[in-house]
């Protein structure tokens, strides 16, 4: 009889081993995803109002794609990408992940998940233990997952290689002692230590100066191509999610009003919220100086949206037909790009239904 | 671009020595050891916490024992190295002896409240919810009385004596310990790097021991080394008022107040247990600052 029991080996196996479905099932799929978070008043603290800041949203992310999430401040996004990572608890929805439910009865554990999808957020420094020298920082993850104390450490000085940056010089700083880009840099090796098949990007270069940004893209495309990963990239910045993704979702209210591949948006967006958003941008033409912005006022407060579309209230083609009933989700030229407007709905009853192109 | 400005950062790195990746609290004590300041207190401390303990051994003459022929003499009077008090009893022997009973006063209670206190306060931050309103609510109470009365007002329901006295001073600690412990573990909860760790699989014991204790340790340390001088002070004036430390054991507290009616006589003399809790109070201060300075990362 032996007295020693080995520990069960539960090191991560390589990322290309874990893929299940195959390349055409979607890595992630997410149905009628919803939270809506209470406001607690009162005297004993009761629910007196709900803020609905992810309102059924459903898509897919397909094998080795960038899927670029955009809006305005407060629309969602970061919740959208919590909901994901299960750091908050979703109200309603399901998340499918490679084929199999995230569930922990039948389906996926919440571990599994974790070791296959990991999260780069925006704050480089309240991301770091600032008590851990960063190559701890690191190593945290496998540790946790039961690599062993040396196999671990020397998996995160290779990991500082991989995002540029020379182990036995960073290896031992502690996240004060780096510049925001570097510690942008271990965050992504951070996120990389489990082996992740899919990254979240939540604002993860919005908060870096355009060069260091621009460095840190370089990165985040080579190791997407090395490692063979996805990428959710949430940003606010409509150029660099231009630049990266190969297809865009447009959020808004907690929301999904349009989603598609990236060039048939950009070129062509088909609901009246994205146009305004892609007109906001700033042109590198004179000529096309503009003196009105594209999109006057706050979005509506999510806790008492307007009824039908909640574009409406600042959309420039409202009609009746708009707040009464609320547009589905639609294929609008084909099949890959889908749009949310009683405008690209030919039986909707709004004015401008059907015509080709409406908003040119 | 971004490959150049790597490549000549490797070439720089590569010329000069890797420092060794050092943890947290290696690293603290790297700090402390070229903080010449801290270390001459701290030695001062463990100088007194040793003559305390070997007061059995080194105190000339027993401490009780009165002669009434020698009250109240001065420094070197004879074979009274420290003069006498005025009871006649050998100030020195007393002051060693006193030493120990003023140190226990002084450490035990906030050891004890800061275990206690600091559990407390971690679970409630951590936590949150009802737990926090629970525990932090609890702690409101004890706040409501100030801590000199509070203390005075236990020993006194529960009698004298030292155990006493040292309940009485370990009660009054929990709470402000715990509010440090809260408000510092609250703070580190809300950052990312806590998400991050819990988005990598995580538990929250892991957690808890790995990212928030190395954050909201040092504040709690901090703040507990700040009260044992407190501590040592209040336990003094606990037995002043006849409720913590009982005649005639030796305690600085005590002496002081019971030389208070000789100070015309033997102004030396009677200074002299005020002048080892000012020393000792001032050591424990004044480490503790140190111990901010050399926790503090960014230093």
């Amino acid at each position: 009889m032996r007295l020693i029991t080995e520990r069960p080996d539960t090191r991560p196996t390589p990322a290309a081993s874990r893929d299940r479905g195959g390349p055409q099932q979607p890595i992630l799929i997410v149905n009628g995803l919803r939270k809506y978070f209470p406001i607690k008043g009162g005297l004993l603290q009761r629910k007196v109002a709900e803020v609905k800041a992810v309102d059924g949203v459903d898509f897919s992310v397909m094998k080795g794609e960038t899927l670029g999430i955009v809006g305005e401040s407060g629309c969602g996004k970061s919740t959208l990408a919590r909901l994901l990572m299960h750091l908050i608890p979703k109200d309603e929805g399901e998340l499918i992940f490679d084929g199999d439910p995230v569930d922990d009865i039948r389906g996926l554990s919440l571990r599994d998940l974790r070791r296959d999808l990991q999260m780069v957020f925006q704050d480089s420094y309240s991301s770091l233990n600032p008590r851990l020298p960063i190559q701890d920082s690191i190593a945290y993850g496998p540790r946790v997952h039961g690599v062993g104390k040396a196999e671990a450490a020397a998996l995160a000085a290779d990991l500082l290689n991989k995002v540029g940056l020379r182990p036995s010089m960073f290896g031992a700083r502690y996240p004060h002692e780096l510049s925001g880009g570097q510690r942008q840099r271990v965050n992504i090796a951070r996120a990389l230590a489990l082996d992740p098949r899919m990254l979240i990007l939540d604002e993860a270069v919005s908060a870096l100066d355009k060069s260091v940004e621009a460095q840190v893209l370089n990165l985040l495309s080579r190791l997407k191509r090395e490692l063979n990963l996805t990428y959710l990239f949430i940003s606010h910045d409509l150029s660099v999610v231009q630049y990266v993704s190969d297809r865009v979702l447009v959020m808004y209210l907690g929301q999904v009003v349009e989603i598609g591949p990236v060039d048939a948006i950009y070129a062509a967006p088909r609901h009246p919220y994205t146009r305004a958003l892609l007109d906001s941008r700033l042109s590198m033409n004179p000529l096309e100086r503009m003196s009105e912005p594209p999109l006057s006022g706050d979005p509506p407060n999510p806790v008492n949206p307007p009824s039908g579309c909640r574009f409406r209230t600042r959309c420039a083609f409202a009609e009746s037909v708009c707040a009464e009933r609320q547009p589905r989700l639609a294929a609008a030229d084909g099949g890959a790009h889908l749009v949310a407007c009683h405008m690209a709905d030919a039986e909707s009853g709004h004015g401008r239904a059907g015509l080709s192109a409406p908003l040119h | 671009m971004s490959d150049v400005n790597a490549a000549t950062l490797a070439d720089f790195a590569a010329s000069e020595a890797s420092p060794p990746v050092r943890g947290y609290w290696a690293s603290v004590g790297h700090r402390l050891r070229y903080d010449y300041a801290t270390l001459f207190f701290l030695s001062v401390i463990i100088v007194v916490a040793l003559l305390a303990i070997c007061a059995p051994w080194l105190a000339p003459f027993d401490p009780t024992k009165t002669a009434m022929a020698y009250r109240l003499k001065p420094v070197g009077f004879k074979n009274f190295m420290l003069g006498t008090d005025d009871l006649g009893r050998d100030m020195l022997s007393r002051l060693l002896w006193g030493g120990r009973t003023s140190l226990i006063m002084g450490m035990v209670p906030v050891g004890v409240a800061t275990v206690i206190g600091g559990f407390l306060g971690v679970l409630a931050g951590f936590v949150g919810g009802r737990v926090n309103t629970l525990i932090m609510r609890a702690m409101d109470i004890f706040y409501a009385f100030p801590s000199v009365l509070l203390a005075v007002a236990i020993s006194g329901t529960l009698g004298g004596g030292i155990k006493n006295g040292m309940l009485a001073l370990t009660i009054v600690f929990i709470p402000p310990l715990c509010r440090v412990a809260e408000s510092a573990t609250t703070l580190v909860r809300g950052l990312d790097f806590v998400e991050a760790a819990r988005a990598s699989g995580a538990t929250t014991l892991s957690i808890i021991l790995h990212h928030v204790l190395g954050n909201v340790l040092s504040p709690i340390l901090i703040f507990a080394s700040s009260l044992i001088s407190v501590s040592i002070l209040l336990g003094s004036g606990l037995s002043f008022l006849g409720l913590g430390v009982e005649p005639p054991t030796p305690d600085w507290g005590l002496m002081l107040s019971a030389l208070r009616s000789g100070i015309y006589i033997q102004p030396l003399v009677c200074a002299l247990p005020g002048v080892a809790i000012f020393i000792t109070s001032l050591s424990f201060n004044l480490v503790s600052d140190g111990l901010r300075q050399a926790m503090d990362v960014k230093a």
